[in-house]
């Protein structure tokens, strides 16, 4: 287990690379002068532009300023952003408020979409399998951006349960109302995984085994049905973690989220390319990590599955 | 597992081996596909939403039939936000154009949008997800791999650059969406259907049908994924609806579809200027993407009882 | 002038108040209020953004930077609700010749951190921010001054590939018409006369800067000191993507005296949320609506909004290497075009009131403007002349309908609402295809303006760095104009123009510009399509909130209740 742990691990090497040359070549790719653009239409003497093309190393062809990345990343220094901004400050500022709201959002959809799914898939065709499906076909038609004016506007303004926007200083309360927004539509997913594994097992061997030696209900749904109907739960939950990570651009926007969506929306619209490549830097960890945790995950759950092979 | 010849363990004496191998050589063998489809049709579920399925795509490909407003002339700001009229019966958009001739019109594009996707998903995804899954090691670790790369793209980073490709700068259409959709979101399908291929590729019949000699890739195809199958089809119809919507944020980004062609994501993303004085007018395009993503929610679970092998009573 | 986003209706700008209303006798303040008794400790929340530069007063052209500069410097003049200049730190500020300027400055005045503030300490500053090497982007404000040419001197070199790249080398360290006679008076020579040059002194650029300030410009613009009617709350106030916090001065003796306690921005990306803050009141005063809310502002905020109108106005470019719209054929098809958009309408519909119709080139709150120049009744809106023009034009040459005509625009400024709105009119009145063409990115669009590459149209405009016709109308359509991407070009014109500069009065001035305005409405380069007005509103925590002649809200003047 330990070497299968180490070997994961290890394989994060090709893949942070392979990430960041990629995006790193996108970010090269897009069209227009970062550096003309900062200044809109009112373009400053040619002079300061040129000065700060060559001290953001722009001139240079794609693998040296590749290189200098790499270097700036293990002298563990990121570089400024185009502002003049250290970027490891803003990584430092960005990254743990979008955890939290991850983390957030996780947890409400996973403990609502799993109960939701189990109760759902346990009575097929029953009225609350009927109304949960109306229920998700709400979350889904209706953009994150609607959603979100919705609930602030209610909650926010007119009931006034929770501050409209998060802003500065953002905490667990303040993260609620984004994170349940962002949590409704892999709300969705989670229940309609959880639904279909349920009700699939629920005609299991196994299950009518442990129903014939007399195991109570609950005990049955939990520790036989659920936990072997949690796999493609588990897998899902683990890629959104990521994706969470990644920041929601629209979320984060419309609740004024000061968090990676944002800042790597703004980097992008700015072809920031240092401050783009080290937020997904530090995605690609979040990323492996995530889906090992899965994989061990799923020998627990399942203890057929072996990976010492 | 119910079925009566099912002894395997029986005493050799009391039944016979050769009873028990005997083969029904009269009665032609149901393969999984043509067991499911006969079981299939005679499902209500089924029923309505492949008519609701053939309806949307009869509106798709012929909206014409449906509506005699052109779709994107004679558009009057006189009407803007104007409620409904004789013959324009779900009023009008912000920019005064015909609601109901918009949503009829949208189909096309945004119906060929959500299924292109999803079927360009799902053939990438399956593939590469089951692939990793089923052989492990050094492919799992490529493959999975591979997929994380993609998964850390950022979309909107993606899809600036796509979209500015010389293949597709000068044209956007909806291949152009779709190509987008499908580079970014195929990592998503690919892991779930590893997961469900890894739980079920140490199952007994499995390890069975490999006994019985059926080759390592045959095994894979007729009896691990066809048990593997449901939460890619979960996933598969929940993202259609998703991918209709994330064309809309794209329409909303600049890097959509073009004006010219109608779309309920690019009509939904218009509403938004409507959103405080007139809510209603996004209605439309969404329960029209609501009823889509149900009839094919619903053929998913259909399909999916017909396939799944433990419910299968014979 | 840029419209991203952020800060659509604003534009970067410049000025926040390089006004100058004419003759305007300094004196004479019309500061409103007073009579309500606020609370004067209270803490203003105020909506704004991350600053793109560090906090220097030459290093800041854009609104989120600027607005926070001018809070925390004051400089010789500064200038009243109504644009008119009203001195500062400037004792007197004379000339007899309009070129030797002799400056004096008021004794006894203070940064926060107590260094005096003397006649060297301007001259050092105005040194500074005009070098070359100092990478200040508002260096050119400098340039009448006699020796700017010298501080401010560059080196271009072209490299194998043919690249050209400027590099700064200046030739001299300080500008040789610029003096500091004595610790009260500074001595100006400007390279040629110009009479409203002292104007200009309100603006920025022209605040002065403690030595810390040029010792280490970067650490200096992270947490700055000043002398205006604002300090930093402490180090580090500015935290980076979320606020900036200021406190009163209470050493502060000047004429924008701070009525509340202080003002906290706080940073969004996106308009939306602030106004949500607004309808809830987390937040007291913002200046930029969400385009969804034009409709509704004064009705969620009854008695707590006002709407001004400002120096900024829109256009719809037409390049000239377009083949559709070249020769004389081209030239019926840009007036087709311009008789095609309701402005009216529009105005009416999209903007609820917020923009009005343009009646010529520029904005009718700039003085010496003219309505009903000669050729600009393009402007009304008739169907039936522009099918009519169109039908000419398909007479002498026929119209390349192999593409939809399209609008470039970036979609990040709440455009796309409008565009749409004058696409529609295009196919509706001239039975042509037409459609936004959308960016994410408003460098792509930039890019492609000046290459020369657009396929279409594009949507323009233009924020006045202060109030005069000659600035709506060189820097914009003048040959080789700095923003003049489309490359319009008529010799005609740019000798009207300079004319008009030369000119001995302001009248005989503004004559030939909207002389010269005559040729751009014969020409039109590009379609005038409206004029802005500011649009604001405040939190019940707060009296009231008051804009200035640019668009610019008056933070100081701010009372909390």
């Amino acid at each position: 287990m330990v070497r299968f742990i180490l070997r994961r691990l290890l394989q994060v090497i090709p893949v942070f690379i392979g990430t960041t040359l990629l995006v790193y070549y996108m970010v090269f790719a897009l069209p227009g002068d970062p550096i003309a653009a900062l200044f809109g239409d009112r373009q400053p003497p040619q002079a300061v532009i040129d000065t700060l093309r060559s001290q953001y190393h722009l001139d240079e062809p794609f693998w040296v300023q590749y290189g200098l990345f790499l270097q700036n990343l293990f002298t563990s220094n990121l570089g400024n952003d185009f502002t003049g901004q250290p970027i490891s400050a803003s990584l430092a500022r960005v990254f743990p408020v979008t955890a939290m709201l991850a983390i957030e959002a996780l947890a409400i959809q996973a403990i609502f979409g799993v109960a939701f799914g189990v109760f759902a898939g346990l009575r097929r065709g029953g009225w609350f399998d009927s109304t949960v499906l109306v229920a998700s076909l709400v979350v889904i038609a209706v953009p994150t951006f609607v959603l979100g004016f919705v609930f602030q506007l209610v909650f926010g303004v007119q009931l006034g349960w929770a501050k409209p926007t998060v802003g500065a200083n953002a905490d667990w309360g303040s993260l609620l109302l984004p994170a349940v927004v962002l949590g409704l539509v892999s709300f969705a997913y989670v229940l309609r995984l959880t639904r279909a594994s349920v009700s699939e097992n629920m005609n299991a061997d196994y299950v009518r085994t442990a129903t014939a030696k007399g195991l109570s209900r609950p005990r049955v749904v939990l520790a036989h049905i659920l936990r072997n109907s949690l796999i493609p739960v588990v897998t899902y939950l683990g890629a959104n973690l990521g994706g969470l990570m990644g920041g929601a651009i629209v979320t984060e926007g419309i609740f004024n989220v000061p968090g990676v969506g944002n800042k790597l929306y703004q980097a992008v619209l700015r072809s920031e390319g240092p401050t783009i490549v080290s937020i997904v830097s530090v995605l690609v960890l979040v990323f492996v990590v995530a889906n090992l945790l899965v994989d061990l995950l799923y020998a627990w759950l399942d203890p057929r599955i072996r990976y010492d092979q | 597992m119910t079925s009566n010849n099912s002894h395997f363990v029986a005493p050799i004496d009391e039944t016979p081996l050769l009873a028990t191998d005997a083969v029904k050589t009269d009665q032609a063998p149901l393969s999984l596909w043509s067991d499911a489809w006969r079981k299939l049709r005679r499902r209500p579920l089924f029923i309505i939403s492949a008519l609701l399925i053939l309806a949307l795509t009869v509106v798709a490909l012929f909206p014409g039939l449906f509506t005699s407003v052109a779709p994107n002339a004679g558009c009057e700001l006189a009407n803007s936000e104007g409620g409904p009229t004789a013959g324009h019966p779900f009023g009008f958009t912000f920019q005064g154009c015909d609601v109901y001739s918009r949503v009829i019109h949208g189909t096309q594009a945004s119906m060929s949008v959500g299924v292109l996707s999803v079927l360009c998903v799902l053939v990438i995804g399956v593939t590469i997800g089951a692939l990793a899954g089923y052989y492990g090691g050094w492919i799992d670790s490529v493959l999975a791999r591979l997929g994380d790369i993609f998964f850390a793209l950022p979309l909107i980073l993606g899809a600036l650059v796509i979209t500015q490709l010389p293949l597709f700068r000068e044209n956007k259409s909806v291949w152009t969406v779709v190509f987008v959709i499908s580079l970014l979101a195929w990592p998503q399908m690919a892991r779930i259907t590893r997961g469900a291929v890894i739980e079920v590729r140490n199952a007994d019949f499995v390890t069975a049908a490999r006994a019985l000699g059926v080759s390592k890739f045959g095994a894979l195809v007729r009896h691990v994924l066809p048990n593997a199958l449901a939460p890619i089809i979960v996933l598969a119809t929940l993202e259609l609806g998703v991918f209709i919507v994330a064309e809309a944020t794209l329409s909303f980004l600049g890097i959509g579809l073009p004006q010219s062609i109608m779309s309920w994501g690019n009509d939904i993303a218009g509403a938004q200027a409507s959103i405080r004085t007139s809510p209603e007018i996004m209605l439309y395009p969404a329960a029209a993407l609501s009823i889509t993503v149900l009839s094919f929610i619903m053929l998913g679970d259909a399909v999916r009882d017909a396939l799944d092998p433990k419910s299968r009573q014979r | 002038m840029r419209f991203t986003r952020t800060s659509k209706a604003l534009g970067i700008v410049a000025i926040a108040a390089l006004a100058l209303t004419g003759c305007g006798a300094g004196g004479g303040t019309t500061e409103g209020g007073g009579d309500t008794a606020g609370d004067p400790n209270k803490v203003i929340t105020a909506y704004s953004n991350e600053p793109q530069n560090p906090l220097l007063p030459a290093a800041t052209n854009e609104v989120y930077g600027g607005r926070v500069v001018e809070l925390l410097f004051e400089g010789l003049r500064t200038y009243d609700a109504s644009g008119k200049p009203v001195e500062a730190l400037a004792e007197s500020i004379e000339s007899a010749d309009a070129q030797n300027w002799t400056i004096k400055v008021k004794q006894g005045q203070k940064f926060t951190n107590g260094e005096e503030i003397t006649a060297k300490t301007f001259v050092d500053s105005w040194n500074f921010a005009a070098n070359s090497k100092n990478l200040q982007i508002n260096s050119f404000f400098f340039e009448s001054i006699a020796g700017y040419e010298e501080v401010s001197a560059v080196t271009e070199e072209t490299s194998a590939d043919g690249k050209k790249t400027t590099t700064p080398a200046p030739t001299a360290e300080t500008m040789s018409g610029l003096v500091a006679t004595d610790d009260s008076t500074i001595t100006v020579k400007l390279a040629q006369p110009e009479a409203d040059w002292s104007l200009r002194l309100g603006y920025s650029a022209f605040f002065p800067l403690p030595s810390a300030a040029l010792a280490d410009p970067k650490a200096f613009g992270e947490n700055p000191v000043g002398n205006g009617p604002y300090k930093m709350e402490k180090e580090g106030a500015w935290v980076h993507d979320q606020s900036i916090s200021l406190v009163k001065n209470p050493d502060y003796t000047g004429p924008r005296e701070a009525k509340n306690g202080g003002v906290n921005f706080k940073f969004y990306t996106d308009p939306g949320p602030a106004y949500t803050d607004l309808q809830s009141d987390n937040l007291d005063v913002t200046d930029v609506l969400p385009s969804n809310a034009l409709k509704t502002y004064t009705t969620d905020f009854p008695d707590r909004n006002a709407t001004k109108a400002t120096a900024t106005n829109s256009t719809l470019n037409i390049p000239g290497y377009n083949p559709n719209f070249q020769g004389e054929a081209g030239k019926l098809r840009r007036q087709a075009l311009s008789y095609a958009i309701n402005r009216e309408e529009i105005c009416k519909v999209i903007f609820n009131g917020t923009r009005t119709p343009a009646k010529a080139f520029v904005p009718p709150v700039i003085e010496g403007f003219e309505e009903g120049i000669k050729g600009s009744e393009v402007l009304t809106f008739d169907a039936a002349k522009a099918k009519d023009l169109w039908e000419q034009a398909e007479k002498i040459q026929p119209y390349d309908d192999s593409k939809p005509l399209q609008i470039a625009s970036n979609t990040d400024g709440g455009n796309k609402e409008w565009i749409d709105a004058v696409a529609n009119g295009f196919k509706n009145n001239l039975g042509i295809e037409a459609e936004i063409q959308p960016f994410a990115k408003f460098a792509e669009v930039l890019n492609l303006r000046k290459s020369q590459e657009l396929p279409g149209l594009t949507r323009a405009g233009w924020q006045g760095d202060y109030p005069s016709l000659y600035n709506f109308l060189g820097p914009i359509w003048a040959t080789n104009a700095s923003s003049n991407y489309e490359k319009y070009t008529n010799p005609e014109f740019d000798k009207l123009l300079q004319e008009g500069l030369a000119a001995k009065s302001t009248d005989e001035a503004n004559a030939k510009f909207n002389q010269a305005q005559e040729i751009l409405f014969e020409d039109l380069p590009g379609l005038p399509l409206w004029d802005q007005a500011r649009a604001i509103v405040w939190s019940n925590n707060v009296v009231k909130a008051e804009t200035g002649w640019n668009g610019g809200i008056r933070y100081f003047d701010i009372t909390a209740k």
